[in-house]
């Protein structure tokens, strides 16, 4: 008997290769699994079970994939069937990779919690009274509650980072322009990434280099300068660590979260690495406030197209153009898009550009410049992933201000479109604490052997304790 | 009274004839059934991306050197944000404070000299789809039962160029478009037919008092869909404009549609109200940067303009005929056929023009032997020549044969017919007005069936007129 929960994507592969399961076998047991807990977890939204003879995967859902229901959490799409694939849709399936299922999100993955999920909430296998981050929670759920060996997130703000990080899984958001955003349901183009979510760094490497590289379809991607190489130095030796003052003590941060996170930074410094401190005052002061800006202007535009008019959901009744409009608007987003069209409205209006949209902007390159000046002296800077372990559903539902926090320390890097790896490294009170490892542009390689040494020094057991056999 | 001086600015919209459209793979036609040129990009499905057609980029740096702009050496995209049912991403991808080309000056002849019309800037943006609304009046929205839309034409790369306000007639203003449009369908970037809308004008217009500096309130002026409409609207507002400060009142902001119908103006009432259109940088495309090698390709590219082409013309066969050769682009198949200029010119011009014959058809070695003879055949058999002319082989010869009718014993019968008949032209040509000549030899070429040898009838009638 298969334990989905304890199973890598990698072992999975080595059974499908060995013979010893076929891959039918294998996308049946995480089949009956869903069946077994996703009733309490909720990860999911479409359970599709495809066959085939490779590790099957979960796509957050809002990764159009061709024929399979694509709703972004949205009651506004409901019933959207998409008739052509995402490229990393179509990348994951030339690889080989059946879809299990389209998991749950926040609403077009604006959240930390998936409690914005027009189809309700996603459920932390570590305690089902908890959170499990978001807004890729649904992903992280399953993958933790062993419903999936591996899936597919995006992140804006952290909404891969967070999650991974509340779930204790491993997490990667790619520098900007390596993986294509083409058939992704668009949040904030300037920082929209989606990127994988792996019980260990060595899958999430495997999973990046299937769906990393150029695509004709999105203007804003590049060639990878190098060949993404799977990790397994066990050493640290020759690697500069920096250590943010800013990122690392921020308030709100729990001593639990920074206990882990300080001892995860000794084991570094015992691997070989050279630690110093560093400062990022500025990316840590107003990179949230920035964010709040940039995110919700894009957001504004990119929603403008679920008018009515050509799919998804339209609100009942008589009426003008005007309001076909506003009553599917209002009845098809909930309130958290709402509120950041109105935000971003308004970021972008004539007379608030400049003092807004365009001073954001203008932070952003302050931002990058306050990084680019880190990594003169650090390879890679560390950091926890999340100020706090995960917190219970209904906590900070009705606090958006409180609930943004979630993302204070992912932002930044995020701002600046650097790539950042968030690995667990202990826990805090009983529940996963994620370290943020934050690289350079295009360093995800010095990443996966930053992050494979480290998961190995740190040795967690990535089953949630409640779970384990 | 004082003297009224008309400023007028044109907002002039060219789709360019690309294969595909401008952000997606479709083909870029007219004419297909509803809704089948579409995807999921320009339907603005979930996730889809703009991807930019490299040829329309070329084109527009083409036409901006054409028009002597500046080329961007880095141009953004931006998004200009509204709800209408033809725009499916809620949002146009357009140009705004760094277009592809500014800064230009187009040349346009006109009898008195050069007049050169600033050129703003001409930036490339993404048309609309087609909206139908069923019902109600005039197919406007107003009162409509339901609207439909046809997306095919969504996405069709468009080229926006915007003058300065450097037009001073509504005759300048028509010559201006003629001369633009012909330039771009020499550039093979678009068919530019009005009538089908891939070339659409919309007029600034205001008037000032003669010596004035500053510009007055002014309207825009919309839907004028042919060369005739642009003119005769643009009269139209200048002449409401005048009468409104006349009458001692002030002229309103607004946007105007032109009836050509009725030759009336009312305000238009649409999705063109004031609007805030929030525009930002387009974050799913980077900055596009026209290389130096395409600037210089698009430069070798362009061959003598018709401005230069009107003037070079012009001292053949004076500024008229020059300017209407080339703005019909007629001049082609004058510069193929030798003979007398004037004459070259006059048939290429209005009789041949009259056949609707192709000129591009035209063999011009043919042609000119017939112009060469064409005095000595009958006129008929010059006019079936010409209707044929455009006919693979057609040779000259075939008409040559038959010989027209010169003998003044014969004609002199008819031609004391005709000036009988029409003594008050006799009058009139006596009086001076020579012009009236044409009519009395048309009378008689009408009497004798087309078999006079126009040359000879002239020489009568003025002969038999004076003595």
């Amino acid at each position: 008997m298969i334990d989905t929960l304890r199973l890598t994507a990698e072992q999975a592969a080595g059974l499908l290769e060995s013979g010893e399961l076929s891959g039918d076998e294998l996308a049946g047991t995480y089949v009956e699994a869903i069946g077994e807990r996703d009733p309490e977890l909720h990860a999911y939204l479409h359970v599709v079970g495809e066959p085939g003879n490779g590790v099957p995967i979960a796509l957050k859902d809002n990764i159009t994939t061709r024929g399979v229901p694509t709703t972004a959490g949205s009651r506004i799409l409901e019933g959207y069937v998409p008739v052509f694939d995402s490229t990393v849709a179509t990348r994951v399936k030339e690889a080989g990779l059946p879809l299990i299922g389209k998991t749950n999100l926040d609403e077009f993955a604006m959240g930390s919690s998936t409690e914005n999920s027009a189809y309700g909430p996603s459920r932390n296998p570590w305690d089902p009274e908890r959170v499990p981050g978001g807004s890729s929670g649904g992903t992280a759920a399953a993958v933790a509650g062993g419903l999936a060996p591996w899936g597919l997130g995006s992140d804006t703000g952290g909404s891969i980072k967070q999650p991974a990080s509340l779930c204790g899984l491993v997490g990667l958001r790619p520098t900007y322009g390596t993986v294509s955003r083409y058939g992704i349901v668009a949040f904030a183009s300037s920082l929209d990434q989606v990127g994988p979510i792996t019980k260990t760094v060595r899958d999430c490497a495997r999973l990046y280099a299937t769906i990393a590289g150029r695509d004709a379809c999105d203007s804003t991607t590049v060639e990878l300068p190098e060949a993404v190489a799977v990790p397994d130095a066990e050493d640290l030796k020759g690697i500069r660590i920096g250590i943010p003052k800013e990122l690392n003590e921020a308030e709100g941060i729990e001593p639990g979260v920074s206990a882990a996170v300080a001892k995860a930074i000794e084991l570094a410094e015992s691997l070989g690495a050279e630690v110093g401190e560093c400062r990022l005052p500025r990316s840590v002061d107003y990179g949230l406030a920035c964010y709040y800006l940039v995110a919700p202007a894009e957001a504004s535009s990119n929603l403008a197209r679920y008018d009515g008019v050509r799919y998804g959901f339209r609100a009942a009744g008589d009426g003008d153009l005007t309001a076909l409009y506003s009553r599917t608007r209002w009845e098809g987003f909930g309130p958290e898009p709402r509120r950041r069209i109105l935000i971003g409205t308004y970021a972008l209006s004539a007379g608030y550009y400049d003092a807004f949209y365009g001073q954001a902007q203008k932070v952003r390159t302050v931002i990058a410049q306050e990084h680019a000046a880190a990594f003169e002296d650090y390879d890679l800077l560390l950091s926890p992933t999340s100020p706090t372990v995960a917190f219970k559903v209904g906590d900070k539902a009705e606090n958006p201000l409180a609930m943004y926090l979630s993302d204070l320390l992912t932002i930044p890097s995020n701002m600046a479109g650097l790539p950042g790896l968030s690995i667990p490294c202990g826990l805090s009170e009983g529940l996963p604490v994620g370290l943020q490892i934050l690289g350079p542009q295009f360093s995800e390689n010095l990443m996966f052997r930053a992050g494979h040494a480290l998961e190995q020094a740190i040795a967690f057991d990535f089953v949630p304790e409640r779970l384990r056999a | 009274m004082p003297e009224w001086e008309p400023v007028i600015g044109l907002e002039i919209h060219v789709q360019l004839k690309t294969r595909t459209k401008m952000f997606c793979g479709c083909e870029n036609v007219s004419g297909e059934s509803e809704n089948t040129r579409t995807c999921p990009v320009c339907l603005a499905h979930p996730g889809t991306l703009p991807v930019p057609n490299k040829q329309a980029i070329e084109w527009t740096v083409k036409l901006g050197v054409a028009l002597g702009c500046e080329i961007a050496s880095r141009a953004l995209f931006h998004r200009k944000n509204y709800f209408y049912p033809d725009l499916p991403k809620g949002y146009q991808i357009s140009q705004y404070d760094i277009p592809l080309c500014a800064g230009g000056k187009f040349v346009v002849p006109g009898p008195d000299g050069d007049r050169k019309i600033g050129i703003v800037r001409a930036h490339l943006e993404e048309d609309a789809a087609k909206t139908i609304h069923v019902g109600g009046s005039g197919g406007r929205i107003a009162g409509a039962e339901y609207s439909l839309v046809d997306f095919n034409r969504g996405g069709t790369p468009l080229v926006e160029i915007v003058s300065e306000p450097d037009v001073h007639s509504a005759d300048e203003a028509r010559r201006f478009l003629q001369l633009l449009r012909q330039t771009v369908v020499e550039l093979g970037i678009s068919d530019a037919e009005m009538e089908k809308g891939s070339l659409r004008c919309d007029a600034n217009v205001s008037v000032r008092e003669a010596g004035e500096t500053d510009f007055r309130t002014k309207t825009e002026l919309k839907n004028m869909n042919s060369f005739k409409f642009v003119a005769d609207g643009i009269e139209a507002e200048i002449r409401r404009q005048v009468e409104i400060y006349e009458a001692g009142g002030e002229v309103v902001q607004e946007t105007l549609h032109f009836d050509p119908g009725s030759g009336t103006i009312a305000p238009l009432r649409s999705k063109e109200e004031a609007h805030d259109y929030r525009y930002f940088p387009e974050p799913d495309l980077v900055p596009v940067e026209p290389s130096v090698e395409m600037i210089a390709a698009a430069m070798d590219d362009i061959g003598e303009l018709p401005a230069a082409r009107i003037r070079r013309l012009e001292t053949e066969v004076g500024f008229d005929l020059a300017e209407g050769l080339v703005s019909s682009g007629r001049d082609r198949l004058y510069e193929r056929v030798s003979g007398d200029r004037r004459a070259v010119a006059n048939v290429v011009m209005n009789q041949l023009a009259a056949t609707g014959v192709d000129p591009e058809a035209v063999n011009g070695t043919e042609l000119a032997k017939l112009i060469a003879e064409r005095e000595r055949i009958p006129r008929a058999a010059f006019t079936e020549a010409l209707e044929r002319s455009g006919d693979p082989g057609f040779s000259a010869d075939d008409y040559l044969g038959e010989t027209a009718i010169s003998d003044a014993s014969e004609l002199d019968p008819v031609i004391d017919k005709v000036l009988a008949e029409n003594q008050a032209q006799v009058e009139t040509f006596r009086a001076g007005k020579e012009g009236v000549l044409g009519f009395l030899v048309g009378q008689v070429m009408k009497e004798t069936g087309g078999k006079a040898d126009a040359r000879v009838v002239n020489e009568r009638l003025r002969e038999k007129i004076s003595s």
